[in-house]
């Protein structure tokens, strides 16, 4: 017994006297919110906020979101609880949604990378959502992230009435967890009693019309909402008159916050992927089918060279990569002259309908230039052989121009661009005159695509994953759109170095290179 | 208790605990005492027949044997303010010894010898910031050495011995720096390899210059542990990944440096004598820890260990035949260059302090004691070639070990 006591205590001693001690040892004492007060943080904004990434809300994505990272590493000093809409019902970690039991149109299940022996691409897993958006949940939460929104939402009221959904004016997120059906995002969110916020608004107003393809409108100069399609470009004052009862609401009784500026599309994976020229000779068959393909391109060159326009087209090389065929609605509409000179060719032998047809197809074709861009889901489409067109004009963005939604031509590129320019203005402004913390996105994005350093050395881009080469670089989701985790987390910590340079604070970084990546399955059934 | 027993033996003969580099210099507790110096000390005990071999002859008795352990606690902590990082390991470790010494003529010696020079352990949290370079290690190796000295002259020996070594490692760490599996445990890998054997030798001379001053010198040969077929334990992975590193197993090979000593002893009187000496370590030779998976991929971690120097002093003071009391210290440089400061060994230049006694119960049987500490500056220490899609990043934080030793022996010499 006496043994066993000297032996332990030997032991106790041993590892006491040795104890090491830091110079500064790291306590929270460490760390300070300095003028800040992270005491109840309220998060408002779009799905950029909410933590939707791969496509859809789910319930471990969530987890992730940038406002559940920042008030994690408010925590440290004095910060309170941080807490997000529920999705305790994702019991698969799918996303997704359901109304009445029956999966939304539109709100697919999440993305991953389905990697086998044949190669990889992104798909939606397998399986049926299980979120119900009629359980409502009827609470305000620190995230007020409703995916979707654009600015004037956020102070509509009925956007989250369940009744609303039918007619496209409320949003299914929304709908999930306001507190009434009159409650709008904003009164839910002041609800809160904030002392801090951040607020990143703005992207939907200019980028719904940018992922649609430019298939919107441009509604400058229309400042009656009601009228608005989700597509639309939203008018500046109307952005401008609502930014501000956004930020006058959330510092009303003194909270201090973040605001983030829009980013502009080169700076998002889901413009900047599909290249303008994706088509090699290889993809479109081989030096046989495209001396066949030029032999018509070459017939369409000189007939639209009559016009003056013959260098709409480019006949296909068998070395260089070949640009996709799209249809430019900007273009004069040359439909009936090309008709037109078909038919009196004597020796072409086109019947009155096949000229028509040719006409119609090619009336505003081109081909893509560098200055094109092209949505992420386009590479879906290029080269797909249509079911319903008549061959050989079947090939889409080959022998049939690829349709509006699917670019952004230079015209569309200049309205979006000056959009987000007079948003990102606005927003400043406005943070600059009640002295908030600009987390300057629109910026950082813009470097991050020619790679942004960390400070462990690692190196950072606004590549979409290309496989298992950039899988722990890559920080945007396979959307295309939205960050994924790392991606998130890298967005956690640009905002602590603004908060921390403008309200004096001292927070801790998180460690981006821990959060995951992509998913990769090997099965998808 | 019974856990405490459990923990102490499995670590026996193990010396799971550190010093420059994987080194420990912990092999007897009379010399520890004295800053761990032996290499010109003659008289002493059988441990004399690690610090020289040569020394074994000069040992006044017939049959010498000598034996003990220590009990080493190793804590490092670690903080990183940038990200709000604390972490530490704590590791007790029981390095042990046994000695043989046998005077078949005035002239020949033979003995055996075994200890235990090399250990590491450091356990962290497992899927802490650094788990991509380690969770944790667990290095060992026991050394048998029979020896063999010679005097040539009244001045002067000579001695040899062969070293059998055997040894093992258990080494977990994370894939990558974010890897999971589906439910989002990290993936990780533990090598472990045990048994593994090697060879070596140990060379020594000791010359008296005069009645007060001895000189002795001492090689140590280089020993390559090489693992083949050992067995790689992958967890967590993902699906994508289980075909590739299911199944596999590794081969790798790891240093265990030369090293020379050359040292004086001084006899300043009957009751006092003093030693000084210099270990050089050929730790040039720990280039990279390269580890090949059968499954045709490298995990290449460089390492560019430098050589490295230990200087040492010790003092003995023997007032009667009863009792001898000892102090030393020394200063150990590190082998680890600036950017290349892993985790598993986290150890930067150290100073070190000792002290301890020998009491005789009878003329024969002597009880040795020891004590060391070992005292480490707080260290900005960095790993910066760690390649991750291509690209180096890096780990890194504030480190500050604090190293503590009690050791028991016993000396029967007749």
């Amino acid at each position: 017994m006496k043994n066993k006591f000297i032996y332990l205590s030997v032991l106790a001693l041993g590892l006491v006297a040795c104890e090491p001690e830091f110079d500064n040892e790291l306590t929270p004492d460490s760390y300070s919110s300095g003028e800040a007060d992270f005491t109840t943080y309220v998060a408002i904004g779009n799905s950029l906020t909410a933590g939707y990434m791969d496509g859809t809300m789910f319930r471990s994505g969530q987890q992730n979101s940038f406002p559940n990272l920042l008030a994690q590493q408010f925590s440290v000093v004095g910060g309170g609880e941080f807490t997000q809409p529920s999705y305790a019902d994702d019991v698969n970690d799918l996303g997704g949604l359901l109304l009445g039991g029956q999966p939304i149109q539109g709100f697919p299940t999440r993305m991953a990378i389905l990697m086998t022996s044949d190669g990889s691409g992104p798909v939606n897993l397998a399986g049926t959502s299980s979120i119900e958006v009629s359980d409502l949940q009827q609470t305000a939460y620190n995230n007020m992230g409703v995916p979707g929104a654009k600015s004037f939402h956020l102070v509509a009221p009925g956007y989250g009435n369940i009744a609303n959904l039918a007619t496209g004016r409320a949003n299914p997120y929304f709908v999930r967890h306001a507190t009434s059906p009159d409650a709008s995002v904003l009164s839910d969110a002041l609800s809160m009693n904030p002392t801090f916020f951040t607020n990143w608004i703005g992207n939907n107003d200019v980028l719904s019309y940018a992922t649609s393809g430019g298939t919107g409108v441009n509604q400058e100069g229309n400042i009656d909402v009601t009228t608005y399609g989700g597509n639309d470009i939203t008018d500046p004052q109307v952005f401008a008159s609502v930014y501000s009862t956004l930020i006058d609401g959330l510092t009303a009784n003194g909270a201090k916050g973040v605001v983030m500026t829009i980013p502009s599309v080169t700076s998002i994976p889901y413009f900047t992927t599909v290249p303008y020229n994706p088509l090699t000779a290889e993809q479109l068959g081989g030096d046989a089918v495209i001396d066949m393909l030029n032999a018509q391109l070459g017939q369409l060159k000189q007939v639209l060279a009559v016009f003056g326009e013959g260098d709409r087209l480019q006949l296909f090389s068998k070395t260089a990569a070949n640009p996709v065929l799209i249809k430019d609605e900007t273009l004069t509409d040359l439909s009936q002259q090309i008709t037109a000179v078909l038919l009196s060719l004597p020796d072409a032998g086109f019947s009155q309908e096949e000229a028509m047809a040719i006409g119609t197809i090619f009336g505003q074709a081109r081909h893509a230039t560098a200055d094109d861009l092209f949505t992420l889901t386009a590479s879906g489409v290029i080269g797909q052989t249509s079911l319903v067109l008549p061959n050989p004009f079947n090939i889409m963005g080959v022998t049939y121009p690829l349709d509006d939604m699917y670019v952004l031509i230079p015209a569309e590129q200049a309205e979006i661009s000056t959009a987000t320019t007079q948003f990102n203005q606005i927003i400043r402004s406005i943070a600059a005159s009640k002295n908030l913390a600009v987390a300057d996105m629109n910026d950082i994005l813009n470097q991050l695509v020619s790679g942004i350093r960390a400070t462990d050395g690692q190196i950072y881009t606004a590549d979409y994953f290309s496989g298992i080469g950039n899988m722990n670089r890559v920080l945007f989701s396979l959307d295309g759109v939205h960050p994924n985790a790392r991606g998130y987390a890298f967005v956690t910590n640009e905002i602590i170095k603004v908060i921390n340079r403008h309200y004096k604070a001292h927070l801790p970084l998180v460690n981006v290179a821990e959060y995951p990546g992509p998913k990769i399955v090997t099965s998808n059934n | 208790m019974k856990k405490i027993i459990i923990l102490s033996a499995a670590a026996m003969l193990a010396g799971s605990v550190y010093a420059g580099g994987y080194r420990i210099s912990m092999q007897g507790q009379r010399q520890l005492a004295m800053g761990h110096t032996g290499v010109a000390v003659i008289n002493g005990n059988a441990e004399s027949i690690f610090f020289n071999p040569a020394n074994g002859v000069f040992l006044e008795n017939r049959f010498s044997f000598s034996a003990g352990a220590s009990a080493l606690f190793a804590n490092t902590k670690f903080q990183n303010s940038t990200y709000n990082w604390t972490n530490s390991s704590e590791n007790l470790g029981t390095p042990a010894y046994f000695y043989a010494n046998y005077k078949i003529s005035d002239r020949f010696a033979v003995g055996l010898a075994v200890y235990t020079p090399y250990g590491s352990a450091v356990d962290w949290d497992t899927d802490w910031q650094g788990s991509h370079l380690v969770n944790n290690i667990d290095l060992k190796a026991f050394f048998i050495q029979p020896t063999v000295s010679y005097m040539v002259n009244d001045y002067v020996s000579i001695g040899a011995g062969l070293i059998y070594v055997n040894g093992g490692v258990e080494f977990n760490r994370n894939l990558s720096r974010s890897m999971t599996d589906d439910q989002g445990n990290r993936s990780d890998v533990t090598l472990d390899a045990k048994g593994v054997t090697a060879w070596g030798y140990n060379v020594g001379l000791t010359a008296r210059l005069d009645d007060y001053v001895t000189f002795g010198v001492n090689y140590r040969s280089h020993i390559d542990m090489e693992v083949e077929n050992g067995e790689a334990t992958f967890s967590d992975l993902p699906d994508f990944l289980k075909p590739t590193y299911e199944g596999t197993t590794f081969s790798a090979s790891m240093p265990l440096p030369a090293e020379l000593t050359f040292g004086f002893s001084y006899q300043i009187n009957e009751q006092w004598l003093a030693a000084v000496e210099m270990n050089h370590t050929y730790w040039n030779k720990y280039e990279s820890l390269d580890i090949e998976f059968s499954n045709g991929t490298n995990s290449v971690n460089p390492r560019r260990y430098k050589n490295s120097n230990t200087y040492r002093a010790g003092v003995q003071y023997t007032p009667s035949e009863k009792l001898s009391l000892r102090v030393g210290g020394y200063y150990d440089e590190t082998p680890v260059r600036s950017g290349y400061f892993a985790p598993e060994t986290p150890r930067n230049n150290s100073l070190a302090g000792t002290l301890g006694f020998t009491y005789n119960i009878t003329p024969k049987l002597g009880v040795d004691v020891s004590a060391l500490f070992i005292h480490f500056d707080e260290f900005e220490g960095h790993y910066d070639h760690y390649i991750e899609d291509g690209l180096p990043v890096s780990f890194g934080g504030t480190y500050r070990s604090a190293v503590g030793s009690v050791g028991l022996g016993l000396s029967y010499n007749f």
